[in-house]
């Protein structure tokens, strides 16, 4: 080793100078994905409102489509109404049941029982949809025909778990003091949920069924199964007797039957959804970020 | 009362996975009684009459992986760019950004994916990849109409990254500050810190993040439909269009069609949902043994993934 020089400043050389290349490197390429995630959405987003966004008109949004496939014109009033429907209903089977799920696993079970009940859980959130959809073609459409309901109950599955779990997540951040201050006044169990410790999860609740609806809303594989035998060119109401057009399914099948014409009209209901999509996950996000405010004071 | 009610919906919750791996194994048997399980060696798949697997196991199986070849780096890349290199403002912004992309449905993605992705690949990577890397048989003659396994391969990419994104983030942001700043004060660069205590300490959560990111690219049944090009095929050309099992569900499972057709559908469900299980239940696993701090993913994200 060379005898050191107390004169020399202390400067990077050598070893160190290659190890502080090395982590520039790294910390450049680590940016660069991060860089590269927002272009891509950068570009998905460009393309969705350039070519939807001249699609848009206030006939688009209120007409249905028209008689002949190929036709000009035309909009997708009957797909917004028959998602609409299919989605509301979803929602109304899917959110007492995960809200009643997620009170079960805070304030009810013990840790045995919420064992295989959390599992089963995780295991329907990993359930691709595309299973999910034949279960129901299986159980219901074989030998009766597609319904909307049918459709609705596809979508109700796939709610339930994120319901269930976005409940639990803001039930258990109720602080204990509040349950044990209801429990000392001599309230019982089941009143001081329904009463107390509900109201203050209300905001989780909330913000859980936003983001559902706002997942739901595209799901086309259990549309394809379930919601594709329909006269196009009407609005039909009868979500229990008959299958209703829908958004997705629209866009799927425009962008499939190709020419120009349906592919424009396929970018501008991909516009419309996207936008609704993108305004229920910013409305959930502002409404997560105030009730955890107020939940934990900070 | 309320008792008895959330008893019951809990119940219920576990009765739909029982009634789902029931009604889909039932509606099987007449698949399984006549193929058994040759039906994973057979390739021809007719509409009509004869029905085997391989094509679509094999094309799952490799969209899945380049899926995650793509998306494992760049995602666990960005989670360390979120939680430890970027400042506090600026991930503020990207997070969020990041988490949009798992929030755009599939059907869009597939959109883009065929209108805007697979034209602009045909014309340029793909003949780029052709002219340097030839050679390798997989980079062959580009694909006619930019629909390919190669094009879904990227499509699936995309629909994964955000998720081990999100979830890695989350995982190196539980790292004690004390190994961090230990190692810090040692004298090792950011990027030793990470690769040293952040990598090494949280691999099984890092392990188990990838999983769930690449059980979203096999089950995805409408973008893989929309770009892969739907041919019923073994090719060592990533460029050649191919098929997945939950494309072919989803385009041809129709009560209309014959009973066997029906039955072979329901067949290659309950090999995708064996596979989701297994994978499922492995990313558990792994959690589990190893305690990984909470590698399920933040709820605004996991809720905001379509399958």
């Amino acid at each position: 080793m060379a005898s050191l020089d107390y004169t020399r400043p202390l400067t990077a050389s050598g070893n160190l100078r290659r190890r502080r290349v090395v982590d520039r490197l790294m910390r450049g390429a680590a940016t660069a994905a991060a860089l590269a995630a927002v272009v891509i959405l950068g570009l998905m987003v460009f393309a969705i409102a350039q070519r939807g966004g001249s699609q848009l008109s206030v006939a688009f949004l209120t007409q249905n489509p028209p008689e002949q496939l190929y036709a000009a014109g035309g909009g997708i009033a009957n797909a917004i109404i028959g998602s609409a429907l299919m989605v509301a209903l979803a929602t109304i089977i899917a959110l007492p049941i995960g809200v009643l799920i997620a009170i079960y696993l805070t304030e009810f079970a013990t840790a045995r029982a919420a064992g295989p009940i959390r599992l089963a859980l995780d295991l329907l959130y990993g359930m691709p949809t595309i299973v999910i959809a034949i279960f129901i073609l299986g159980l219901l459409v074989v030998g009766h025909g597609q319904t909307g309901f049918y459709a609705s109950l596809a979508l109700a599955i796939i709610m339930l778990p994120l319901i269930a779990r976005t409940t639990g997540e803001s039930l258990a951040l109720v602080p204990k003091e509040l349950r044990d201050a209801s429990h000392a006044l001599g309230i019982s169990r089941w009143r001081t949920t329904v009463g107390i410790t509900i109201p203050s999860a209300l905001g989780g609740i909330v913000t859980g069924t936003i983001l559902a609806v706002a997942r739901v809303a595209g799901e086309t594989a259990p549309m394809l199964l379930l919601a594709s035998v329909f006269d196009n060119t009407k609005t039909s109401f009868n979500i229990f007797g008959q299958a209703l057009p829908n958004i997705p399914y629209e866009i799927f099948n425009l962008a499939e039957s190709g020419g120009t014409v349906n592919v424009a009209k396929a970018w501008g209901a991909a516009f419309v959804l996207v936008v609704f999509v993108l305004i229920a996950n910013f409305v959930a996000r502002a409404l997560h970020h105030r009730s955890t405010r107020m939940m934990t004071g900070r | 009362m309320l008792l008895g009610l959330a008893a019951g919906a809990s119940i219920l919750a576990v009765a739909i996975i029982g009634l789902i791996i029931y009604e889909i194994v039932n509606s099987a048997s007449p698949a399984i009684s006549k193929y058994g399980l040759g039906f994973f060696g057979h390739q021809t798949w007719n509409n009509y009459t004869v029905f085997g697997a391989a094509t679509l196991i094999f094309g799952t199986v490799v969209t899945s992986a380049g899926a995650l070849l793509i998306a494992a780096p760049l995602g666990i890349a960005i989670g360390l760019y979120l939680s430890l290199f970027s400042a506090r403002r600026t991930a503020a912004i990207i997070g969020p950004l990041v988490e949009m992309l798992a929030a755009v449905p599939s059907v869009i993605i597939g959109l883009w994916g065929i209108i805007v992705l697979g034209p602009f690949l045909r014309s340029t990577i793909e003949p780029w990849l052709h002219d340097a890397l030839g050679f390798i048989p997989l980079f062959g003659t580009p694909s006619a109409t930019g629909s390919g396994v190669f094009t879904a391969i990227i499509v699936l990419g995309i629909m994964a990254l955000p998720i081990i994104a999100a979830i890695t983030r989350d995982l190196f942001l539980t790292v004690p500050s004390e190994l961090k700043d230990g190692a810090l004060a040692l004298g090792a660069t950011r990027w030793e810190m990470v690769r040293g205590v952040v990598l090494s300490s949280m691999r099984p959560g890092i392990a188990s993040a990838c999983i769930l990111g690449v059980s979203r690219a096999l089950g995805e049944a409408i973008a893989a439909l929309q770009v892969i090009g739907s041919v019923f095929q073994i090719s060592s050309n990533l460029f050649a269009p191919g098929n997945t099992l939950g494309a072919t569900i989803a385009i041809q499972a129709n009560a209309d069609n014959s009973k066997l057709q029906v039955a072979s559908l329901f067949y290659l469900a309950l090999v995708l949902l064996a596979i989701e299980l297994l994978v499922n239940l492995a990313a558990q696993a792994i959690v589990r043994h190893y305690r990984v701090p909470s590698a399920s993913g933040p709820t605004i994200v996991a809720a905001g993934a379509p399958n």
